[in-house]
């Protein structure tokens, strides 16, 4: 049952093969037995689940036709859930129980999916390699003395190790395509503003973009179709149409242009991982698609932007934790600013002070120009590059992560080297693109990820290259090792 | 050493919006402390803006009045502190692309002259909270209804050169922004708040001194008070050669003293960067224009008017026309009377004293426009003379009705019958002979003069009734046959 | 980077940082700050900044009052309250 797709467990429930109390049943009892293994949850929700799951059985007796109706799912805890404690992975926000809702936990709400709980992340989204949770590190299912990548590490975990179908998920530099390149799942960070940030913890709000992790493109497909909306409460959401992502996943790709950004395979590429994804490549040629060598010449300043652009507006974004309003006090304040300075040092961890720190500087009097602006300048380079790369082709490919996953460790004492590990999916959330990661072959019994990176609004493409990829090859369909 | 000062306002004013700037909670003063404060105006985490477009309508309206370039694209940013009546740690504000350029305001002068002050911006920007300093153990208070408030930040130029200049300018702005219908105006409530900024310089000299800007002043008495004391305070400060320090201060009405506020001294680094939960705000022509159309009387406009339709001097129709509710009880009161020179008087004497002592605003006289122009009919039509009439003004001001059951039911009618008056005369007359003789004896200059001591015991007589003009006149022949 | 520095920063960003850590945050924030120094590198001129990843612009919302009083369930989750108002240590103006 546990290994079974949204798309799988949509029939079923109408065959009434199961109820989706059983399902649900049957995920938090392995989510009990399991995950202490993993540490991919944050917080269950056992009798919101069972509620949910029960009202949903109703609505499928009644014919209801969403086909998340009574699928079981994880919300990263990212996500406020109302009456649910939402931690962003952060001592911060550890007795944070907000009385509302994301849209897209509203959106899954209306759909009739139900929740199984929250999974853990790195702090405020900050890491890649779910190593700076507050709840601690999450493993790898593929292999336990591995990271399951980040910062949403937990929703990827959760999916690998069949403790949720689905989870959603969040990407702000790669935290959906890594994750899902390391643990061999199918990832989807939409276009910016393709759904609603409202209800989504802001880490850089020019960056953040929620999207699915799943077993497949199809089960990505529907995960978006209900993900999607336009939301009059977040004013960078985007007032257009939302397509049925799953009627075009079959479309014939057969003449379709891919480009190869020849730096995307330079050196820091680990062979194995670039020999994997240009097997990927070869099968596309075989679908009938043209292979074409292009250049994002402005591709090796992605991360030094980011790493400008996202902390100052994380520096801003995380003000609000002052230990005022919600979230965690100090004891005894002294006055005002031991209040703040208190509550914040106590409860931020390093990374998240590190770019808070980092975004300040950025920020500050007579450094704006060098660093704020500058990086907002090469920002519009990047972009230009993906524009005038999509003037010549439909769909851009090449590898998510640099590496299998990586271990515990390896890379924590040095910021820099882990900064480096987003270096192919950070250009897309500065450009705003629409970005996925299938997996497409194992290193060393470890997943490697293909990365498809599309024009704007061009999920269905994406969904659609992805599908036909995964109708001709079996790599989604290997699971981790020794699960249970 | 001759000294002159130089000023310049930041005024910040509330938009009279139903909703916060960038939320859908309401703005309406009084309530309870943070039952107004919604999710987004306590910064939840998640939680999002999106702007209010009547705030941007009235921004615009506003720019239009000061005739100023409107910003067609404006851009909202981060100013970053902490504060625990600023939620978010960061206010929204607008820095390089406000919504309102450069414009001006014309101030009339007490001598009648008049003077251009120019505005440098003004831009949106969201109100911050409360900090009550009750003391709850200890502790203040922090109250968000306000927080994400509208409000247009009026900056000036450094133009005015004294007090009374500050004063003229602010009550201009009070007079736009309420004749707009943009703000309540309500200065208590903190609707209009002024920072001025001052500095002096030896006269002639043209670079400018150091200032320091005192804040948050909300009354024109305060701000005035507050300017002069910073201006003597300077003079001695410099006078003893010593050096002005740049410096935030905090005026106290109550105690009528200044103090530098330590808490601002510390250097500030705002790291203002473009609000990234937020687009640009384009406004096209087509909107400017619409909003053009939409523009009420402003105060110039009306005084114009107020000076050709009505013959007022230009003094007395720029206090008239400054705001609509007192342009409006005059004009109403004119149209019941038909004498503006009269209605006037009473407007800007009897009623604006009386409003003044019981601090009300004309909107809320007990007097009614319609109920002072039938007084004042009654003036003109020789019913009553002035002196009664501000009986009856008192009467009716304490509800008992209107001029003429007054004057009816306490027989106040003024007396011109001849007979009657000439029966008192005499009688007043028979018993004054000393003051006959006086008057006698006099030449005939005094005696016009001294005429006016039988006036006296002839109107106790009526009980100030007696019609004066007649009274005079049979009088002075009566007085006239005994030469 | 040295340590008055990232005091500075640590005072306008209102975190403490100790004794004990500032030597280690001072470095590891130094050599971010080499990362991002490779921009300077980048010839930008005339290149306008982008804020935002698509060029749209702001809607603005009607403005009616679309939410209720919810105090009680804010203030159940706030460190400390009274009277409906937070509570912090005292605002010396």
């Amino acid at each position: 049952m546990h290994a079974k797709t949204i798309a799988e467990i949509a029939k079923d429930l109408r065959n009434k093969e199961y109820s989706s109390e059983e399902i649900t049943q049957h995920y938090l009892d392995r989510i009990k037995r399991l995950d202490p293994t993993y540490n991919s949850y944050v917080t269950t929700t056992e009798e919101l689940a069972l509620e949910q799951a029960r009202a949903a059985d109703q609505r499928l007796a009644q014919g209801d036709n969403n086909p998340l109706c009574g699928v079981p799912i994880a919300h990263k805890d990212i996500f406020c859930t109302n009456g649910v404690r939402t931690s962003c992975g952060s001592k911060m926000l550890d007795n944070f129980v907000p009385p509302y809702d994301a849209t897209i936990v509203e959106n899954y709400k209306h759909a009739g999916a139900v929740t199984l709980g929250k999974v853990n992340m790195d702090e405020f989204a900050m890491g890649s390699s779910n190593e700076t949770s507050y709840y601690g590190p999450v493993k790898n299912p593929w292999n336990t003395n591995c990271v399951p990548g980040g910062s949403s590490g937990g929703s990827a975990a959760a999916v690998a190790a069949q403790l949720a179908p689905a989870a959603t998920a969040s990407d702000t530099g790669g935290s959906i395509r890594q994750p899902a390149s390391l643990c061999g799942l199918t990832g989807l960070k939409p276009t910016y503003g393709r759904v609603s940030r409202w209800g989504m913890i802001a880490f850089a709000s020019s960056l953040d973009q929620a999207g699915p992790l799943t077993r497949t493109a199809e089960d990505a497909a529907i995960m978006l179709n209900t993900m999607a909306s336009y939301d009059a409460k977040d004013s960078t959401s985007i007032d257009k149409e939302v397509p049925d992502y799953t009627a075009t996943l079959n479309d014939d790709i057969a003449g379709m242009t891919v480009g190869i950004p020849k730096e995307y395979f330079g050196e820091g590429l680990n062979a194995e991982t670039g020999a994997r994804v240009e097997a990927a490549i070869e099968e596309y040629k075989k679908l009938g698609c043209n292979i074409k060598e292009i250049s994002l010449p402005h591709t090796h300043l992605a991360v030094p932007a980011y790493y400008v652009i996202a902390p100052a507006e994380c520096s801003a974004n995380l003000s609000r934790f002052d230990g005022v309003r919600y979230g965690y006090r100090c004891e005894t304040p002294a006055d005002l600013n031991d209040l703040y300075k208190r509550s914040r040092g106590e409860a931020f961890g390093d990374e998240v002070k590190r770019r808070i720190l980092v975004g300040t500087y950025a920020l500050s009097a007579g450094y704006y120009d060098a660093y704020y602006r500058k990086a907002q300048q090469v920002r519009r380079l990047i972009k230009q590059d993906f524009v005038d790369a999509f003037n010549e082709v439909d769909i851009i490919m090449g590898p998510t992560a640099t590496s299998p996953a990586f271990e515990f460790g390896s890379k924590g004492a040095d910021p820099i080297a882990m900064y480096l590990e987003d270096i192919y999916t950070i250009s897309t959330n500065l450009a705003g693109l629409p970005g996925l990661s299938i997996p497409c072959g194992l290193v060393d019994n470890k997943p490697v990820g293909l990365q498809m990176i599309g024009n704007y609004f061009a999920e269905g493409k994406l969904l659609n290259a992805a599908h036909k990829f995964q109708q001709s090859t079996d790599h989604h369909q290997a699971t981790a090792p020794n699960l249970d | 050493m001759e000294w002159e000062t130089v000023i310049g306002l930041e005024v910040h004013v509330q938009l009279a919006t139903n909703t916060k700037i960038f939320s859908g909670a309401s703005t309406a003063f009084g309530a309870e402390p943070n039952t107004q404060a919604c999710a987004v105006d306590l910064a939840m985490p998640g939680t999002l803006p999106v702007p209010n477009e009547q705030a941007f309508r009235y921004a615009v309206m506003f720019g239009l009045a000061i005739d100023a370039e409107i910003g067609k694209r404006s851009v909202f940013e981060r100013k970053n502190y902490f504060y625990p009546d600023l939620p978010k740690g960061y206010q929204t504000t607008q820095l390089d692309a406000p919504i309102v350029g450069a414009g001006h305001v014309e101030i009339q002068l007490e001598d009648g002259s008049t003077k251009s002050i120019r505005i440098h911006h003004a831009h949106l920007e969201e109100d911050a909270g409360k900090s009550l300093h009750e003391d709850f153990h200890g502790m203040s208070g922090i109250d968000l209804n306000r927080a994400g408030t509208p409000l247009i930040e009026i900056v000036s130029e450094p133009d005015m050169r004294s007090s009374a200049e500050a004063v003229a300018f602010a009550k201009k702005l009070h007079s736009i922004v309420t004749s707009l219908g943009i703000c309540d105006g309500e200065m208590s409530q903190g609707s209009m708040r002024f920072d001025v900024n001052i500095s002096i310089r030896p006269k002639g000299i043209e670079q400018l001194g150091t200032r320091t800007e005192t804040k948050n002043l909300n009354s024109f008495r305060f701000m005035e008070e507050a300017i002069k004391l910073e201006v003597e305070r300077q003079i001695d400060v410099l006078e003893d050669g010593d050096e002005i320090v740049q410096e935030t201060r905090l005026y106290n009405g109550d105690t009528k003293t200044a103090r530098s506020m330590r808490s601002k001294e510390e250097a500030n680094d705002y790291r203002y960067f473009p609000c990234p939960d937020l687009l640009p705000v384009e406004i096209d022509d087509d909107y400017i224009e619409a909003v053009r159309q939409s523009l009420p009387e402003l105060p110039d406009a009306r005084q114009h008017r107020f000076e050709e339709q009505y013959k007022l001097s230009a003094y007395d129709a720029s206090i008239l026309a400054a705001d609509g509710d007192t342009a409006s009880f005059f004009e109403t009161a004119v149209a019941t009377c038909k004498d503006a020179k009269l209605a006037a008087n009473w407007v800007m004497g009897e009623m604006s004293a009386r409003l003044n002592a019981e601090e009300k605003s004309i909107k809320d006289s007990p007097v009614t426009a319609e109920q002072l122009g039938g007084l004042i009919v009654r003036i003109g039509d020789n019913t009553i003379s002035n002196k009664i009439a501000k009986q009856v003004f008192e009467a009716m001001w304490a509800g008992e009705g209107d001029a003429d059951s007054i004057i009816e039911a306490k027989g106040l009618k003024q007396m011109s019958d001849t007979g009657e008056l000439e029966k008192i005369v005499d009688e007043v007359l028979a018993n004054s002979q000393a003051m006959i003789d006086d008057w006698l004896a006099s030449d005939e200059k005094k005696r016009k003069k001294k005429m006016g001591g039988f006036m006296g015991p002839i109107m106790k007589a009526t009980k100030g009734q007696a019609n004066p003009g007649m009274v005079n006149q049979i009088l002075s022949k009566k007085l006239n046959d005994l030469l | 980077m040295d340590r008055s520095e990232i005091t500075r920063l640590a005072e306008l960003a209102r975190i403490e940082i100790t004794d004990a850590t500032i030597d280690e945050a001072a470095s590891s924030i130094t050599d971010v700050l080499k990362l991002v120094d490779q921009l300077q590198a980048a010839d930008t001129e005339g290149v306008p900044p982008m804020a935002h990843p698509l060029d749209a612009t702001q809607k603005l919302r009607a403005d009616q009052v679309s939410e209720d009083n919810r105090r009680e369930a804010f203030q159940a989750i706030a460190p400390a309250t009274e009277d409906g108002l937070y509570l912090v240590p005292k605002v010396i103006d």
